[in-house]
């Protein structure tokens, strides 16, 4: 079976994840999609790894998951500090800020 | 080759888990899908041979970054209600329609390339990853480093509040009370007169008359409190002979279904 499948099944998860960015509102909700999307990339890393049988795919996906902890952790950080500031997590509320 | 059997399962389990996202309610709901997700994508990379990531993507994924996803939920008050409110007309087709151009192109595009995938490749041992990732790449580890530092005071600095007034001590908040007229003893504890469960029913003052302070302030929000009054009859019938009777043949109150809200309506 060609690995090619599995960087199908990553572009089906990436979709999935962008879907859920693009409608929910729950701000954790959302990054949860962000989070999919990393995933989805990684695959797609590691299967070309595989394809090509090289170890450099391996190595991005290992730096793509390290950065997307930093990641998460800066981005719970905000979603916190903005849940203290206004009582809420809806994306929809910081419309405010316009003119 | 890669073995066709796990393709499919891992394709049914992260897709199906992943759909979540769209469909579920509740935000717990979706974190623990999106680990099962994540344990799929651990399964597919160890057959794709990168056992050293999958077992990093079991470790980091569901066991560090789900896990903060599921305190931070519980944090935020899990019942947070999502409006399904519309602010922009027509959002939810237009994102519906990107996204599934987005599939339709990516599809499209991956299905033209035809790869050929040798069979003799580098399994992704730890050994073999830490050859290449300390020889190649000691740069960019690094500055990972440096990027997981600033990130880490980041958070304690976006979550850290300064305490603006100082403390009151238990002296001070006494002192408070007393210069502010309230009540100097603790409240009357609730269900003096215990028939049930009876954190429900307020104390009775010497008079007679209920104590409304002595219930929680959280059951009277429920609506689930009851107001003594049908317990000071029953003690004023005992107390007069002539009345002795009748609590006997009269239906005993503790049989009724004792659901709060019936009460309640019953002593309005």
């Amino acid at each position: 079976m060609n690995p090619m499948n599995y960087v199908i099944l990553a572009a089906i998860l990436f979709s999935i994840g962008s879907a859920a960015v693009l409608l929910r509102r729950n701000a954790i909700v959302a990054f949860m999609g962000v989070e999919l999307m990393l995933n989805s990339a990684n695959l797609a890393l590691v299967a070309f790894s595989r394809i090509h049988g090289e170890l450099n795919g391996q190595i991005m996906a290992f730096f793509v998951m390290v950065v997307a902890a930093a990641e998460v952790v800066v981005g719970l950080a905000i979603i916190i500090a903005v849940f203290r500031a206004r009582q809420s997590i809806s994306l929809d509320e910081p419309a405010e800020l316009k003119g | 080759m890669v073995n066709e059997a796990l393709f499919w399962i891992v394709a049914i389990i992260t897709v199906t888990g992943s759909l979540s996202l769209l469909f579920a309610r509740k935000g717990a709901h979706i974190a623990m899908s999106i680990v099962t997700v994540m344990c799929g994508l651990a399964a597919a990379y160890v057959g794709l041979g990168a056992p050293f990531l999958g077992v990093v993507q079991i470790v980091v994924y569901t066991g560090a970054v789900m896990m903060l996803f599921l305190f931070v939920l519980m944090l935020v008050g899990v019942d947070q209600r999502e409006s399904l409110k519309e602010t922009i007309k027509g959002q939810r087709w237009i994102a519906l329609a990107g996204a599934g151009g987005i599939a339709l192109l990516l599809i499209s595009v991956i299905g033209r390339v035809s790869l050929y995938s040798p069979d003799d490749f580098t399994d992704g041992n730890p050994e073999e990853i830490a050859l290449v990732l300390f020889s190649d790449y000691v740069l960019v580890i690094e500055v990972l480093a440096a990027l997981l530092i600033t990130a880490a005071v980041g958070a304690l600095i976006l979550t850290h509040v300064p305490r603006l007034v100082p403390k009151h001590s238990q002296v001070e908040i006494a002192e408070a009370r007393i210069l502010a007229g309230a009540d100097p003893v603790n409240k009357p504890m609730p269900g003096v007169y215990a028939r049930h469960n009876a954190l429900d029913v307020p104390a009775l003052d010497p008079e007679g008359k209920p104590i409304e302070d002595s219930v929680s302030r959280v059951l009277e929000i429920r609506h689930q409190t009851q107001d003594g009054a049908e317990f000071r009859h029953q003690l004023e019938d005992t107390d007069n002979p002539d009345h002795a009777a009748q609590p006997a043949d009269a239906p005993p109150r503790d049989s009724h279904d004792r659901n709060p809200r019936q009460g309640e309506g019953e002593s309005r």
